[in-house]
């Protein structure tokens, strides 16, 4: 069964390590994302695998065969491109055949496939036009239609729906799922969006400055984030990260933020005992904390700030707190959201259990 | 916004309204009169001698004698035409221009697709595969561009000569494509060089092909860019002399260097609407295919290769 695997992967461009020493591997049928910024190794790792770059060193391996000294055609991908990079001249029909013509098919499974493709992406009205008169989410329809037609053993996929707008963009997340589910192959998928990643992830890597940060499922990624840059970049609001220390006493731990309120960290799952006054950085996501002015039953820790402002995102609402020279973002009903004056100082407790701790000077998590 | 802010960008709309109404009103200023009497200039400079050469040659010789090269003919004829294509000397053969109109298309034919199918496929090589040492080459192509012709006229001929085919048709068709060759090889390696990387990935994904590529993806999409350079390449091919009577044999001759021959007697009397008609004759096909196509050449000079 195909497995991807990167071993020990160096790229560089002209002395410059884009990447260095990357390890990563992902079993069959599983949907890998790889999340991040713009700039941090995503696509080359990606165009690695595609064999469009040459790796400085290292090895790539799918299944049991090594390709990395292939060329990309033979390594058993198909590749969805951003810009969808369909062949301006052809039409939809001759775009899907492109391919398999290419790999010396008989016709008759060439034509089965072609259909086979229309069928599942709904495209059959369209096989006879030209990628110019078709619009975005079409022509990304024909893009995915190429790349399964193949039947590649493993599917690429860089960046698809960020030409897209915000409706279809939900609409093919959804599709692709959907052939996920169908079809079962092993997908690798470039994004930024880290909505995508929680979404179609079975498996997310999460990449900074070229090195992965954290890999694991979205629930491990969202919930127990390894460092800072993945507690700061995974979430929408994101996660209240605040400096503080350590304070130990009457047996039990408790955070202290610089500010001087104080959360209780009993619950905390520390990776090694914590040192008393250790220097730590404090997370608190925004959709944790209670209601405005409501008390909780098991409340870690309590915070009366002032209201700078609320924000409604439809379904969601978040407020703004003062605090310290910073912010506090807290989840709110978007019905009580109405009701908050800014100025207005509001008490909202954070519960037990549900805090995030990372060493001040490394980022990681204790 | 303010009451006063309110009003102020209304009386600015109103304003800048009033402006386009009136630009658009007055037909005639000084500077569109200056623009015209410039473009008559240029028109007549063009013109004028053009209307010479076209009177002259449906005069008879009696009427030129009479030195009025303004007037119009007073009996039309196209005598003139009829012998500088069938009967007008050059050089000791008396056959009329078309000996060298035949040979000129037997030219041309060869070293357009010699030089245009070389330039094309080194271009694409250039553009979209790594090619090692591409940059080098690229800039060697760029001074070769500026080398003239007649820098290398004594080693050309020592090769073509050596290859066997001094003196012949293919003679002159091998050095007008080799001329050609890093002008037409920039020209379409900057062309695709547009094309976006991502539909060539795709395509070496899919295929990996150098020569399906080129001829399924990569020249259907070039058909702006072949008009542009086929235009320029038949206009040079056509118009050249100094290949032409360089490498050109006896027989074998572009009309152009027909053309001189018949033109500069040295005994007898000067035929002018003979020799006015010859010019015309030979300036015809490129002005032909120019007509033809001259609208896809400005569509292609403009448009990239991707459209939608």
């Amino acid at each position: 069964m195909p497995r991807v695997s990167f071993e020990h992967i160096v790229k560089s461009y002209g002395g410059l390590n884009i990447l260095e020493d990357l390890n990563l591997s992902v079993d069959h049928g599983e949907f890998l994302v790889l999340l991040g910024p713009s700039g941090c190794g995503k696509t080359t790792l990606l165009n690695l695998l595609a064999g469009l770059t040459d790796v400085t060193d290292g090895r790539i391996m799918i299944g049991e065969r090594d390709v990395t000294e292939l060329d990309p055609k033979d390594r058993g991908l198909a590749m969805v491109f951003q810009s969808y990079a369909l062949y301006p001249t052809k039409s939809v029909r001759g775009n899907l055949k492109f391919g398999l013509s290419a790999a010396k098919l008989p016709r008759e499974e060439v034509a089965r496939r072609v259909d086979w493709a229309a069928k599942l992406l709904q495209i059959e009205p369209l096989m006879d036009r030209r990628p110019s008169q078709l619009s975005g989410g079409q022509r990304q329809r024909v893009a995915i239609g190429r790349a399964l037609v193949k039947h590649a053993d493993v599917l690429l996929f860089d960046e698809p729906l960020s030409n897209l707008d915000a409706k279809l963009r939900t609409e093919m997340r959804l599709e692709i799922m959907r052939l996920h589910d169908e079809l079962n192959p092993t997908v690798v998928y470039v994004t930024h969006d880290q909505i995508e990643a929680m979404t179609m992830a079975t498996r997310i890597a999460v990449m900074n400055g070229g090195v992965i940060q954290q890999f694991g499922t979205p629930d491990e990624v969202y919930e127990t984030p390894a460092n800072l840059f993945v507690a700061g970049f995974i979430g929408a609001p994101a996660m209240n990260l605040k400096k503080g220390h350590i304070a130990k006493a009457n047996g039990g731990v408790a955070g202290v933020f610089e500010t001087g309120e104080r959360i209780v960290l009993d619950d905390y799952a520390f990776a090694r005992a914590p040192e008393e006054g250790a220097p730590v950085v404090i997370g608190l996501r925004p959709e944790h904390f209670g209601a405005p002015n409501a008390p909780i039953g098991d409340a870690a820790g309590r915070f009366e700030l002032p209201l700078q402002h609320t924000e409604r995102t439809g379904s969601d609402a978040t407020g703004y707190l003062h605090w310290g020279d910073g912010l506090l973002s807290h989840r709110v009903e978007p019905g009580d959201a109405a009701r908050l004056r800014p100025g207005e100082k509001i008490s909202v407790a954070f519960p037990r259990g549900k805090a995030n701790l990372f060493d001040a000077a490394s980022g990681e998590r204790l | 916004m303010t009451q006063l802010d309110v009003t102020e960008a209304a009386a600015g709309a109103t304003v800048v309204r009033n402006q386009a109404r009136v630009r658009r009103r007055k037909g005639l200023n000084g500077r569109s009169i200056a623009v015209l009497v410039f473009l008559t200039m240029c028109a007549l400079f063009f013109c004028v001698p053009l209307y010479v050469v076209l009177t002259t040659s449906l005069k008879t010789m009696e009427e030129i004698r009479q030195g009025q090269i303004f007037a119009l003919p007073e009996t039309w004829t196209l005598e003139a035409w009829n012998f500088a294509w069938n009967d007008a000397c050059s050089g000791i053969t008396c056959e009329g221009l078309k000996v060298g109109f035949w040979n000129s298309v037997r030219i041309l034919v060869p070293s357009l697709i010699l030089s245009i199918t070389l330039a094309m496929v080194t271009g694409y090589a250039l553009a979209l595969w790594e090619v090692k040492w591409a940059g080098t080459f690229l800039f060697l192509l760029f001074l070769c561009a500026f080398v003239p012709l007649q820098i290398i006229m004594f080693p050309l001929i020592a090769i073509t000569r050596t290859m066997g085919v001094y003196g012949t048709i293919m003679g002159v068709a091998v050095v007008h494509s080799v001329m050609a060759m890093p002008v037409l090889t920039l020209i379409f390696r900057n062309f695709y060089k547009d094309i976006p990387r991502e539909i060539m990935n795709a395509a070496i994904m899919d295929s990996g092909s150098f020569w399906k590529i080129f001829v399924e993806i990569i020249l259907p999409m070039s058909g702006n860019i072949l008009i542009v350079v086929l235009i320029l390449q038949i206009t040079n091919v056509w118009n050249d002399y100094l290949v032409g009577v360089t490498f050109g044999g006896f027989n074998t001759q572009p009309m152009t260097v027909n053309l001189a021959n018949m033109v500069t007697v040295s005994t007898g009397t000067a035929t002018y609407n003979v020799d006015m008609a010859a010019a015309l004759l030979t300036a015809i096909p490129p002005l032909v295919i120019y007509f033809m196509v001259g609208k896809f050449f400005v569509a292609g000079i403009t448009a990239g290769a991707i459209k939608g």
